[in-house]
């Protein structure tokens, strides 16, 4: 195993170990910053239209998944604590451990998109669907479309980099284990955990905004 | 002269970075030297430059004669989209940015390569992709729907390549996110030991405003051109009023970006103009730190006030009143710019020499087209005002007047370091002063026409319109020449211009200090800094 940095690791317009991992760090920093004002049209979109329909949005998140959604929540959540131990678990150069870790990580990342797949396929068989198959007839069954455009644009966006860094947990993990990493570098590792509390966070506002609404009273 | 710039001189005889990296195409192709891909950018967007020019010479054709001959009313409409899509985001956003930034900024602050030398070039693949698919738009036949997408016409009624175009613009989005993140990045932990940020040359500075910019507003486009795609493809109906969706509210997100993207035009623009200034004047900017912080204000402001291009679109009297106050604001900071510009040049003894005369025409016409602006943010005036070609000839002047201008002259003055030749310094200022001509002769009567009326994209108008829309089209034909002249004769200076030297025009600032072209790896020894920015002591 590696006990210390190594050379070729520091790119040629870098000074030294130290800043280059400073400035990766501050990078995903300013790319989380970009992903929030992405995500924000979403959540400003959902304010603008719950506004103008409060009581369809209510009746319309009634008609999710509640459960299923809490379910997702959880595991996302366990997730995003497990990849915050890998990062103190090399950070303490047990590398193996934190490989370990980041694998179950990751699992629990597809453990999400499948819980959420099997969701779409079940609001598919019920005519949930805007646009596909939509067979909601009721009094605000128009404008019910409205709240589950929204939510299927937001969940696949979200579940779009689920997969992403599904895929860049994968590639940590198998790093990891090859010995790539150890206490005095594993930059790679912290900014994938960064990334990965962001895809959390989205999640801490869609899941009320969407699952909650609906089973308030 | 000193020891160091003999051994630069020397040095440059080798063609430092032109060479070092290889000679193959897969070597400038696969560049991690950012001096490099600055240079696939120039090349990149020189080329769409003159694709939209080309179309902007089309719709000046067509409104010679007031029956719109030229091209029918809806190739018409397809040609000033097309001028529009290109122009905005594929020449203006990283005209600055991702030719003069990428290759200067590194050497600005002492450091061997941007922060992200791989993302950087990324951002150029990601560019070139957008720009496949705009093409390829124009080629399946265009897009009818104007460079602003409008809702419900870009979404229910237009039988164009919509989708085509919104993916390429999509795409070019995360090019400028990128480069933006790179650059911001590259500030913050790159700077030479000794460069602390109020030593920072202005155009440092400027890029740095912009990237913050570039990196808020532009997501925000993403999204909206997201979901623009989906509604035509999967019935989406965010913007649907049918669907209960509120296209009023594409309207909101999308200035949201654009009003800022007007800002990513400038700000790099103001940035050259004070480099260009001080060392044409050869003195100290007046007022440092008024031009870094102004440069900020008019960033953070700009995100308050697109509300301005809706007061027509039915937002509350309340809501114009607030964004017409902010947008007022905006002019504090652009003024400071100005007044400090002037300042610096104020009995100064200037050489009129090719970048100056852009830079100060650069100065002139941005005034002009930020007066005009005022017209326009005032509510009861905007109301007659909107959708005329006084709004046309406002950011034209902005666009045009104001970043290409700066951007011209930013290639001038920096041309001997990136390729260590010099131009014939004549021409380049019968050229700098015939764009200057060209350009108030096209869009100085554009302002004059939307006065009296005149709306914009129509491709047919009242005969008594005749006489300014001819002034303009001849004016436009000048200003083609002119932008056509540096394609000539800085291409022959490549071939046969005379070596410029490391510091041709006794410059401060450590993009001088190394050969031209610099080598490969910028700096042979980290530079120290000792003094502050444009310490001119002649």
């Amino acid at each position: 195993m590696n006990a210390f940095m190594p050379a070729a690791a520091v790119q040629q317009q870098f000074d030294d170990a130290p800043q280059q991992k400073e400035a990766a760090v501050l990078g995903m920093w300013a790319f989380i910053a970009t992903e929030v004002l992405f995500f924000g049209v979403l959540f400003a979109a959902y304010v603008t239209c719950r506004w103008r329909f409060p009581l369809a949005f209510v009746e319309g998140s009634s008609q999710l998944d509640f459960p299923m959604g809490t379910a997702e929540t959880a595991i996302l959540l366990t997730s995003g604590c497990l990849s915050a131990i890998a990062l103190r678990q090399i950070q303490l150069n047990k590398a193996r451990q934190s490989a370990v870790l980041l694998l179950v990580t990751s699992l629990l990342g597809v453990a999400f998109l499948v819980l959420h797949g099997m969701e779409y396929h079940d609001e598919f068989k019920e005519g949930l669907i805007p646009g596909i198959r939509y067979l909601e007839t009721g009094p605000s069954a128009h404008e019910m479309e409205l709240f589950f455009s929204l939510y299927y644009v937001t969940t696949g966006f979200h579940s779009l980099h689920v997969l992403i860094g599904v895929v860049l947990l994968l590639i940590m993990a198998l790093r990891t284990w090859r010995g790539a990493f150890c206490a005095q570098y594993h930059t790679p590792i912290e900014i994938t955990g960064l990334y990965w509390s962001l895809v959390d966070v989205v999640w801490i506002f869609v899941y009320p905004a969407f699952y909650l609404v609906g089973n308030a009273g | 002269m000193n020891a160091t710039a003999t051994t630069a001189d020397i040095e440059s005889m080798g063609s430092g970075y032109l060479v070092e990296g290889g000679r193959t195409l897969w070597s400038w192709l696969g560049t991690r030297d950012h001096k490099r891909i600055a240079i696939l950018y120039t090349i990149a967007i020189t080329t769409f430059f003159f694709m939209g020019g080309a179309a902007a010479t089309l719709i000046r054709l067509t409104l010679i004669h007031p029956d719109g001959r030229l091209l029918s009313a809806e190739t018409y409409n397809k040609t000033f989209t097309f001028h529009g899509v290109v122009m905005v985001w594929f020449f203006l956003i990283p005209s600055i940015p991702s030719t003069l930034g990428n290759f200067l900024l590194p050497l600005m602050i002492g450091a061997r390569d941007m922060a992200f030398p791989r993302l950087n070039l990324f951002s150029w693949y990601l560019y070139m992709i957008g720009g496949l698919f705009t093409v390829a738009a124009l080629v399946f036949g265009g897009v009818d729907t104007g460079w602003t997408f409008y809702t419900p016409f870009s979404t229910m009624f237009s039988n164009t390549n919509v989708i085509l175009v919104v993916v390429g613009v999509f795409v070019v989005g995360f090019s400028t996110i990128l480069t933006g993140m790179n650059l911001i990045v590259t500030t913050h932990m790159m700077r030479a030991p000794g460069m602390h940020w109020y030593r920072l040359p202005l155009f440092v500075w400027a890029m740095y405003a912009t990237s913050v910019v570039m990196m808020l507003a532009t997501p925000v486009l993403a999204m909206t051109l997201a979901l623009i795609g989906l509604e035509r493809l999967a019935g989406v109906g965010i913007f649907d009023p049918a669907l209960g969706g509120d296209p009023i509210l594409f309207q909101h997100f999308f200035w949201f970006y654009s009003h800022p993207a007007v800002y990513i035009m400038i700000l790099p623009a103001m940035g050259v103009a004070s480099e260009l200034i001080c060392n044409g004047v050869r003195r100290r900017i007046f007022g440092y730190k008024f031009m870094a912080w102004s440069m900020f204000g008019i960033a953070f402001i700009g995100f308050l006030v697109w509300g301005h291009h809706m007061f027509v679109a039915g937002q509350s009297m309340y809501a114009g009143i607030v964004f017409s106050i902010l947008s007022f604001a905006v002019a504090v900071p652009s003024a400071i710019k100005v007044f400090n510009w002037l300042t610096t040049l104020y009995k100064g003894d200037i050489h009129f020499h090719a970048p100056m005369i852009y830079a100060l025409g650069f100065v002139g016409l941005f005034t002009l087209g930020g007066m005009t602006g005022l017209f326009l943010a005032a509510v009861a005036l905007d109301v007659n005002l909107t959708d005329t070609y006084f709004v046309v000839a406002h950011f034209h002047y902005i666009m045009v007047g104001g970043s290409v201008m700066a951007y011209l002259g930013g290639i001038h003055y920096w041309w001997p370091k990136a390729t260590g030749r010099m131009y014939s310094e004549n021409i380049a200022r019968w050229a700098a002063i015939l764009m200057f001509v060209g350009f108030n002769l096209t869009f100085f009567p554009q302002y004059i026409l939307g006065y009296e009326g005149m709306p914009r994209r129509y491709h047919q108008y009242l005969p008594q319109f005749q006489e300014l829309n001819l002034i303009s089209s001849i004016g436009a034909l000048i200003l083609a020449v002119s932008y056509l002249m540096p394609l000539f004769y800085l291409g022959h200076s490549l071939f046969r211009g005379e070596p410029a030297g490391p510091n041709p025009w006794r410059a401060t600032g450590l993009e001088w200090t190394v050969a031209s072209p610099p080598p490969e790896h910028n700096f042979h020894e980290t530079p120290v800094v000792t003094s502050d920015p444009y310490d001119y002591r002649d």
